[in-house]
């Protein structure tokens, strides 16, 4: 696709980095030996599409060649190779729908069909209330837990139509439901028992430390405190 | 079967806290000092009598590897570097390791580091693992704060830095001369070997480039000896594997399980079985979505490891097994396949940037049935124009898919072509 018309046409006139992200990128230049700027430029895009409602204007593009070093074109081939980057506005709600073969045979067909029900998009639209956009991406990385989507930085799992549904009435409602399976199911174990890993010594102990029995109703408790816990994790200047 | 006493991802579906404490628990970080007293070329000699292969995808041995670095460090500093750019469809193993067991990882990069003479390693991590790399760098931050990392980590005398360094969606970037690429923050467009990495790799730098899976069951080996990981799975094809089963089984999940373990039990097992049965499998992508795909005759015996997979033409690759049941249109399963390498392809080399849009769109043609018979000829004599001619593996990838769908479902193909030509006359 030629890249004109992947650069949205109306841009702001004016990025600049926040007081607070300019700290960020300090640290993330120390990660790098002095010499070699340019490595931090894939970090500095996701900060700049965070402070900028999760698209790049070519302003941006400008700020980050100035903190990396690089030419401008240099950034921009740079941010038009990779897929995260999105070179347009989109909605509120980034829904990135994988429909690689693992999750197609999963039914990744429904859950597109949902989205087209309910929002009237398909891959590539903005809802016309403007609050989501549908990508259908490639493999995210969660296969046995297909069919999946990825709503910002989110992965939502163990999906089919109903849950789908669901999933956009909360987000319509911004009431965020946490990341992971929607049918409870803890990581990738296999429902509805584990084959493996019972006998680990410890694994009881463990497991009653903060719950009292191993049911599944506990396990799946306990999947939420955890990704609550981890989003709380110190690694906030991850990028 | 794998006994629970002999897994090494004890902690891989996140029953417990993936922090410092249950990590050490679970037995990490149990003076790791001591496997470092016993010197770089010891480290580098016991994971070769290990027979430890790479685990993301190649099955290159582990240790050999290593022994390709330099064995002094002169002007340049070497670099170790950890491909957690988990893209591969089917494939979904690092990331447990990642969320629930960094702690492993961690560690064995230390081991790893020092014993290729590193002080610095980088983990690229794929963008879209937004949770996962939170998670994994809060453990970095642990490991810092607890004096495993940084100067004189864990006490042992070695120097050594761990960034993790976050991608942005590209499945070319998990090639690892792709991969370093981007970290140097350009396009992640594959290099000419040689140089290899091992002499000119990060920055020009040697550098080892290593799988998740791979840096993460090192410091267990290390630790209950090479020769009880040896003792795993058969000859050449030693140790466990974390196997990622998705599709068309009752129970799709994550295991760990030993090498050589037959398909079928594999999926019997631990998945819960075929849906329907047994006999109601088409077919199975056995190592990810680049491996070419086995027949039901072939999955009834086929034994899960390097050699076995490899004797069957195809391979076991990062050991995500796709399951197709009888209901699965097979043609548009592969043809899904071949639009995802369209997708990708990095745009460099002409074989596999026209290559990969001109086999997408013969198969987009062959689910209808569109076409003449001598084009599924046609079509494999493209894959093997592909194949071998590109710098990198994705046009190899590419064109194994279809190959494999060719070399056993081609009845499957000319019945719906001549189906569709029946119903194109009769209007």
């Amino acid at each position: 696709m030629s890249i004109s018309r992947r650069i949205a046409d109306e841009q702001p006139d004016h990025f600049a980095f926040s007081a607070e992200n300019k700290k960020r990128i300090k640290a993330i230049m120390a990660k790098y030996p002095k010499n070699r700027k340019a490595s931090a430029v894939l970090p500095l895009l996701d900060l700049a599409q965070r402070q900028h409602d999760n698209w790049l204007p070519m302003k941006a593009i400008e700020a980050v060649a100035n903190a990396c070093d690089m030419p401008e074109i240099r950034v921009l081939e740079v941010a038009s190779f990779y897929s995260m980057f999105n070179l347009k506005p989109v909605g509120k709600y980034f829904i990135q729908a994988c429909g690689t073969t693992p999750c197609w045979l999963r039914g990744s067909d429904e859950v597109m069909r949902c989205m087209k029900d309910k929002l009237g998009i398909v891959s590539g639209q903005t809802s016309t209330c403007g609050k989501f956009t549908l990508l259908e991406v490639e493999c995210l990385g969660a296969c046995v837990n297909a069919p999946m989507v990825q709503i910002n930085d989110d992965y939502y799992e163990d999906l089919d139509y109903m849950s789908m549904s669901d999933l956009i009435d909360r987000l319509d409602a911004d009431d965020v439901p946490d990341a992971g399976s929607l049918r409870g199911r803890q990581g990738s174990q296999p429902e509805p028992e584990p084959t493996s890993l019972t006998n680990v010594v410890d694994f009881k102990d463990a497991s009653t430390a903060k719950k009292t029995k191993a049911s599944s109703k506990n396990i799946k408790a306990k999947s939420v405190s955890k990704s609550k816990s981890v989003s709380k994790g110190k690694g906030d200047d991850h990028a | 079967m794998l006994s629970d006493k002999d897994r090494i991802f004890t902690n891989i579906y996140g029953w417990q806290g993936a922090g410092l404490t249950a990590a050490k628990a679970r037995g990490d970080w149990d003076n790791t000092k001591a496997l470092i007293k016993l010197g770089h070329d010891k480290v580098v000699e016991q994971v070769k009598v290990s027979g430890l292969r790479g685990r993301g995808g190649a099955g290159f041995p582990t240790g050999l590897k290593w022994s390709f670095m330099p064995k002094e460090v002169k002007d340049r500093p070497h670099y170790l570097v950890v491909n957690a750019d988990e893209s591969e469809p089917g494939t979904c193993k690092d990331r447990d390791i990642i969320r629930h067991e960094p702690h492993k990882l961690i560690e064995g990069c230390l081991i790893a580091g020092f014993a290729m003479r590193a002080h610095a390693g980088y983990i690229y991590i794929r963008g879209e693992f937004v949770n996962e790399a939170k998670a994994l760098q809060s453990a970095i931050d642990e490991a810092y704060e607890a004096g495993l990392l940084g100067k004189n980590a864990a006490k042992s005398g070695w120097d050594f830095d761990l960034y993790l360094h976050r991608g942005a969606g590209a499945y070319i970037c998990g090639e690892e001369t792709a991969l370093l690429e981007s970290l140097e923050g350009k396009k992640g467009q594959p290099r000419l070997k040689p140089p290899f990495p091992a002499g000119a790799g990060l920055y020009g730098c040697p550098t080892t480039v290593n799988n998740v899976e791979t840096i993460a069951v090192v410091p267990t080996i290390l630790r209950r000896g090479a020769n009880w990981f040896s003792g795993l799975g058969r000859e050449g094809n030693s140790g466990s594997k974390l196997f990622c089963i998705s599709g068309h089984v009752n129970n799709p999940c994550n295991v760990e399980e030993e090498m050589g373990i037959p398909l079928k039990e594999l999926i019997e097992k631990h998945a819960g079985g075929i849906r329907g049965g047994w006999d109601n499998l088409l077919a199975v992508i056995p190592g990810g979505s680049s491996t070419p795909m086995l027949p039901k005759s072939i999955c009834d015996t086929v034994l899960m490891d390097f050699d076995s997979l490899k004797a069957e033409g195809t391979g076991l690759g990062t050991a995500g097994v796709i399951v197709m049941d009888n209901s699965t249109d097979i043609i548009k399963a592969i043809a899904r396949i071949s639009y995802f390498y369209k997708h990708e392809s990095c745009g460099q080399c002409t074989p596999c940037r026209e290559g990969t849009g001109w086999m997408y769109r013969m198969m987009d043609r062959l689910v209808k049935g569109d076409a003449d018979l001598d084009e599924i000829d046609t079509l494999h004599d493209v894959t093997k124009q592909v194949e071998g001619h590109t710098i990198c593996a994705l046009g190899d990838a590419a064109a194994w898919p279809i190959q494999g769908l060719i070399r056993h479902f081609r009845p499957e193909i000319e019945k719906r072509i001549t189906a569709w030509r029946a119903a194109a006359v009769a209007e």
